[in-house]
């Protein structure tokens, strides 16, 4: 008995240890072989993805002022002044923090109270036809307004704000530049200190008691805080990154691509616009489609499912600032966006995809910052878990393997570039 | 030596890709319906479309005998078979005139394979064409 098993304990070890020893070589040669030559659809999804194909950004019709030299001015400072908030600390760059391109770090939020969700950077938004996470905004400028108002953000008020703004020494001559005649709200009994709908019960009072002219007189004000505000955001757009050099390399005859990527990062690239499906959303030169989504992000411990697009698609419908409202500087009828915007029930739990540039300065990821690292986020896709409300989008899981998963990452990693803006933009005006 | 392989895979499939583009470009603009009642052709105001842009298209639309069909209610609908998803739009339909329509409200989000399915009905009868669409 003794000896047999001797006899097979023998036979047996260095059988196994040759297995081990071809596994080792075998996901050696898998991970290291050098990667193959570009096919002719690769080089050209390469380029699309390529920041050099990014058109000049549009003006926004629903903004007259969104390209206003004056206007960019008001706006970086009404951007950074933390007079805009009930308890004079609290600005959009609190949560926008330039030194994070434009986030905060946290999963959710925090200004005078926690946000529902996760800080999105602002860098690049502008080409974007939806704001939020949900789609609830259709424009930069509409977008300015709600944190102002938001009790857990800026806790302000409309009336406060407009007045605020348009008397302010620094502030009224720039605002009469940009918008021409500054509204007189010197009479307070027309003008009450603080009055906006929706908000705590003695500003809803005070607003429900003003006429229906100087309403519309504080909301116009107010909307031209935010189109000031989305003037000097409209300045925050990616520059070219390693990946950039890259593909501009790849597909300049007269150039070489050389060493400017590793083969891990090549190998990720090629990942990313075949097997690993990224580019299904992640497309264009922003790696966004600016669209909706359900990928089965779990919920946010001790929040319910968050219902997504399908909740915000009725907000923006609603909202007295979006396209179409007599606040929009754009004919109600071109509002193609707002007018063709899709139902549906692939709407449910579903969420805007993000841009990928930039990733690595901008963890946690997701609505809710439920996924702390690149890592964690690729390895979600890979195994693509049932949604807890509608229906994951992306059905199966990638099956990619760890060292995949792991040059994935080195590609993502490739995106990454400081802002080719003056620093002045970047800090609150001296 | 890679840059020259390149260059001659790219010498010998441009050829392959001119004649595979036209042959597309043939076969979507002028399409009969399913049934035969109908023949659709289109111009796109994105040339070549490109994705997650907004634009309108231009249908005409013929009875089987080449007749304008100026009175046809059309319905959109389609998506990516493949990823199991519809349209990222709502587009509507507007009747112009001669049998042209104005759809408006058209952007796709994602590079593939598409189809636009484009439901006619007419003189009553009711008919489908699907347009493929490899962007």
């Amino acid at each position: 008995m003794k000896l047999s098993f001797l006899f097979s304990y023998s036979r047996t070890f260095p059988a196994i240890g040759l297995l081990l020893l071809v596994g080792l070589l075998s996901w050696l040669f898998l991970a290291y072989k050098p990667p193959a030559a570009w096919a002719e659809n690769e080089l050209r999804l390469i380029a699309s993805l390529s920041l050099s194909t990014l058109q000049p950004l549009p003006l926004d019709p629903s903004n007259r002022a969104s390209a206003d030299p004056v206007a960019q001015e008001l706006g970086h400072a009404l951007f950074f002044d933390v007079r805009l908030s009930a308890n004079n600390q609290v600005s959009c760059a609190s949560c926008h923090k330039p030194e994070l391109r434009f986030t905060d770090g946290l999963d959710k939020a925090k200004a005078i109270g926690q946000s529902r969700r996760n800080t999105p950077s602002i860098v690049g938004l502008a080409y974007s036809p939806w704001l939020y996470w949900d789609g609830r905004r259709d424009s930069l400028w509409a977008q300015a307004l709600s944190p102002l108002e938001d009790p857990q953000e800026q806790a302000s008020n409309r009336m406060y704000i407009a007045r605020f703004v348009t008397q302010d020494p620094e502030y009224r001559g720039m605002y009469q530049s940009i918008f021409g005649e500054v509204p007189d709200f010197s009479d307070h009994s027309r003008f009450p200190e603080h009055a906006g709908p929706g908000l705590k019960t003695a500003w809803y009072e005070a607003w429900e008691a003003m006429s229906r002219e100087d309403q519309q007189l504080v909301n116009t004000t107010f909307a031209n805080v935010g189109k000031a505000i989305a003037a000097y955001e409209r300045l925050l757009v990616p520059a070219p990154a390693k990946f950039d050099d890259y593909a501009a390399a790849l597909l300049d005859d007269q150039k070489t691509p050389g060493n400017i990527f590793s083969n891990d990062e090549i190998k990720g690239l090629r990942l990313f616009i075949g097997e690993g499906r990224c580019m299904e959303c992640h497309n264009g030169p922003l790696f966004t489609n600016f669209e909706f989504h359900n990928t089965g992000i779990i919920s946010y411990p001790g929040d319910l499912p968050d219902r997504g697009r399908v909740d915000g698609l009725r907000e923006v419908r609603s909202n007295p600032f979006n396209c179409q409202s007599i606040y929009s500087d754009r004919d109600p009828e071109k509002c193609l966006e707002l007018i063709h915007a899709r139902e549906g029930v692939e709407l449910i739990g579903a969420l805007k995809t993000p841009s990928l540039r930039n990733l690595s300065g901008t963890a946690p990821y997701m609505h809710k910052g439920q996924i702390k690292t690149l890592e964690e986020t690729l390895a979600h896709y890979n195994e693509a878990p049932f949604a807890m409300i509608g229906h994951n989008e992306t059905e199966e899981p990638l099956g990619l393997l760890s060292f995949e998963l792991r040059q994935l990452e080195a590609f993502l990693k490739t995106l990454q570039a400081p802002l080719e803006i003056e620093q002045r933009w970047l800090q609150a005006p001296q | 030596m890679f840059k020259k392989l390149m260059l001659l895979n790219i010498v010998l499939l441009l050829p392959m890709l001119v004649w595979h583009a036209s042959a597309q470009q043939d076969n979507a603009t002028v399409l009969e319906s399913e049934k035969g009642f109908f023949r659709l052709s289109y111009e796109s105001q994105l040339d070549p479309i490109v994705i997650n842009q907004m634009h309108s298209w231009t249908l005409h639309i013929d009875n089987a005998n080449g007749m304008d069909v100026t009175d046809a209610e059309i319905s959109v609908g389609g998506g990516m078979p493949q990823h199991n998803h519809g349209l990222a739009t709502a587009p509507s339909i507007m009747a112009i005139g001669n049998g042209n329509y104005h759809l408006q409200g058209l952007r796709f989000h994602m590079m593939g394979h598409w189809e636009l399915e484009l439901n006619i009905a007419s003189g009553g009868v009711e008919d489908k064409v699907v347009v493929i669409l490899d962007l």
